[in-house]
């Protein structure tokens, strides 16, 4: 009688059984505890990053006086000092120099530039009363979002009291440029330096790549010197980013004079750099094409170029396709290379084009990590997060690109 | 031209004398690399008619049969010394075009190999790239024709639009046959079109080729010595590289010249 029953007696089946069930404890063990530092680290920058999306204003009842403001040219006029004498106005009995400091430390410097495009664009406005959500200094930002004790809370409830707080959504985050000024510091110029670099990058590293990796793999003749071409391929793609950085800095500005800072040669370094991810991911895509469908392809007289385009490479295309998404994210998370090329540089304009200033997205991340300012913390986290969020769209079209290439087989 | 007979033994085969001679290979010497596949072989191929190869695994019979229309020019490090002629041109000449020549030489492969197409733009591609086809109803038409010339239409004919990687493997096959004979060549052939299928498909297949047999040169290898007596008039059997024995299938097959054949068929070895 065979004895077909889980018992202990068999000490030789009893020691593989313990050794499957500790293999798998292990691997339960590696993905709690990554996921576990992934929630921490998105958890992290979540909670220091979200405040940086809201902002506090104060709410004044201005006077546009005419005597400050001119009518003709109210570009030149005052507005810094309208605002802060409607704010000393409450505050009658605070006249010594450091009371007045305090009083001038409650608004943001962009408070009356806010004012000032208001009035421009509606000059009927002058010499009457109008009310003004005026911009909070970071530090009083700070204090209203509990982020920061300030230097004299009694004072700052008391504005509130006095004029009244309110939170609202910082679009500025999204409208401006980089700024010294934490409560004024935008994404929008690295956003668009971001997204001009890698159009460069992609549209020239993605037919590159693509048409080298058809060429090697469909069409070159295999002998020494593809393979030399192939082995150095995959050393490029080992390279330190940092190297692909000097190399335009000595190529592209230095030996071409191309400017300095620009989206263009960030693209053209990042090209660089993600060519060999490319041609790799491509070459694996076309060589997973069963070579019988490119026979048959020739067998009906196709010749070898139509037997590729026709066939082979249709049949690649989700593949080149993932490829071309490990070159979009490796493009987009780049920081070193474009230290290099003077993409670091304080740039406070939004690049306009491919030639303008400009720095990017984890550049910027990098900048204000480096400030002193309590506020750029938060901002810095929001960066972080605005660059995963547009990573992952990215991302999202690409996927959505090969699901729907997928289908159609 | 001069017969030739190869290994110097068998007289001329009996339908060498019906049929006109479409294929003729003089010493036909084929490397890949340093491995000699095929030494010095020279062969009659009668049109319209079945010729079948067979011998024992790596004897080089697929590889002559590549020669044929030249698919092993994609292989790397594959050479051919002599001259294969089909009809009076020696198709290894520096002036022959490969895609040309393609396409009067069809091919069908040992695993059905549709295009992940459908069954319509399966069969119409050959047509579609040589420019065979006028209009969308002439393309209509060649399509119907080929698929009804390989006994596919009626099973497929509502679903011309779905992908043909959805057929049976019998079907498929049938389907790359289709679309072999749509860019109407005069040769077919065959790597052992039946290996990958069942009893069933095999038959469907054997009495398709019987049918093509009337108006294509056809060369069909086999590992199936049954097949090869059924659909075929002409046997021919590799051996290591050589040609050991050609003829009439019913004479290879009852009265073997050479010991070595005598041995295979019989099962003694392969």
């Amino acid at each position: 009688m065979i004895d077909l029953t889980r018992n202990s007696n068999n000490s030789f089946l009893s020691k593989r059984y313990a050794v499957e069930k500790r293999f798998k404890l292990y691997g339960a063990l590696a993905l709690v505890l990554t996921t576990v530092f992934l929630a921490f680290l998105l958890l992290d920058i979540i909670n220091k990053g979200l405040p940086a999306f809201t902002e506090h204003r104060v709410t004044l009842e201005v006077m546009v006086d005419p005597a400050k403001i001119d009518a003709v040219n109210p570009q030149a006029g005052d507005f810094d000092g309208l605002l802060k004498d409607t704010l000393r106005a409450q505050f009658p009995d605070m006249g010594s120099r450091t009371d007045k400091k305090k009083l001038n430390s409650v608004l943001s410097q962009g408070a009356a530039d806010d004012l000032r495009d208001q009035v421009v664009a509606d000059p009927s406005l002058i010499g009457q009363k109008i009310v003004v959500n005026a911009l909070l200094s970071d530090e009083s930002d700070l204090y209203f979002k509990g982020l920061a004790p300030a230097k004299d809370p009694a004072f700052l409830d008391q504005v509130k009291d006095k004029f009244g707080i309110t939170k609202s959504f910082a679009w500025r985050f999204f409208e401006n440029g980089d700024s010294r000024e934490p409560e004024l510091a935008g994404l929008r110029g690295a956003i668009v330096g971001s997204l001009l670099t890698v159009i460069v990058a992609l549209g020239l590293g993605l037919p590159l790549g693509v048409g080298a990796a058809i060429y090697l793999e469909q069409f070159a003749p295999k002998n020494r010197w593809t393979d030399l071409i192939e082995v150095n391929i995959n050393n490029l793609a080992a390279v330190p980013s940092i190297i692909f950085g000097l190399l335009g800095l000595a190529m592209f500005l230095n030996v071409f004079g191309f400017p300095r800072s620009a989206p263009v040669v960030g693209g053209l370094v990042l090209a660089l750099l993600v060519l060999p991810t490319i041609i790799i991911a491509s070459r694996a895509a076309l060589r997973a094409v069963p070579p019988s469908i490119k026979e048959a392809a020739l067998g009906v007289g196709a010749s070898p170029q139509q037997a590729v385009f026709h066939h082979v490479l249709p049949l690649a295309l989700p593949g080149i396709l993932t490829g071309a998404i490990l070159g979009l994210a490796r493009a987009f998370g780049e920081t070193a290379p474009l230290l290099m090329i003077g993409m670091i540089a304080f740039i406070a304009d939004i690049p306009k084009g491919f030639t303008d200033a400009a720095t990017v997205l984890p550049v910027q991340v990098y900048l204000w990590s480096d400030l002193p300012e309590l506020a750029f913390q938060s901002k810095t986290a929001a960066a972080i997060m605005v660059l995963i969020a547009v990573l992952f769209a990215a991302n999202g079209v690409a996927i959505y690109l090969r699901r729907r290439f997928e289908r159609r087989w | 031209m001069d017969q030739i007979s190869p290994a110097g033994i068998q007289s001329i085969p009996r339908i060498m004398a019906k049929r006109p001679t479409r294929i003729s290979a003089r010493k036909v010497n084929i490397f890949y690399g340093e491995k000699h596949a095929i030494n010095d072989l020279s062969i009659e191929i009668p049109d319209r008619a079945v010729s079948a190869f067979i011998g024992p695994s790596g004897c080089g019979k697929s590889t002559f049969l590549r020669s044929v229309n030249r698919m092993n020019d994609t292989i790397a490090g594959c050479r051919l010394t002599g001259e294969v002629r089909l009809d009076d041109k020696n198709i290894y000449d520096a002036d022959v075009d490969v895609v040309q020549l393609r396409s009067h030489v069809g091919m069908v492969f040992q695993k059905p190999n549709p295009f992940p197409k459908s069954i319509f733009e399966n069969v119409a591609y050959g047509p579609r790239i040589h420019g065979l086809a006028k209009n969308k109803t002439d393309l209509e038409e060649m399509v119907v024709a080929s698929l009804k010339k390989a006994g596919l239409f009626d099973e497929v004919k509502d679903r011309l639009h779905q992908s043909g990687t959805g057929l049976s493997g019998g079907q498929q096959q049938r389907l790359c046959i289709a679309r072999a004979i749509a860019v109407n060549p005069e040769v077919i052939l065959m790597d052992e079109p039946c290996s990958a299928l069942d009893p069933i498909a095999t038959a469907r297949i054997e009495e398709l080729i019987d049918e093509l047999r009337q108006n294509y040169c056809i060369i069909i290898v086999t590992h199936s010595m049954q097949q090869a007596a059924r659909v075929s008039q002409l046997t021919a059997f590799f051996h290591l590289g050589n040609l050991v024995e050609v003829g009439d299938t019913d004479e290879i097959f009852t009265s073997p010249q050479d010991k070595r054949t005598q041995d295979y068929i019989t099962g003694r070895f392969g």
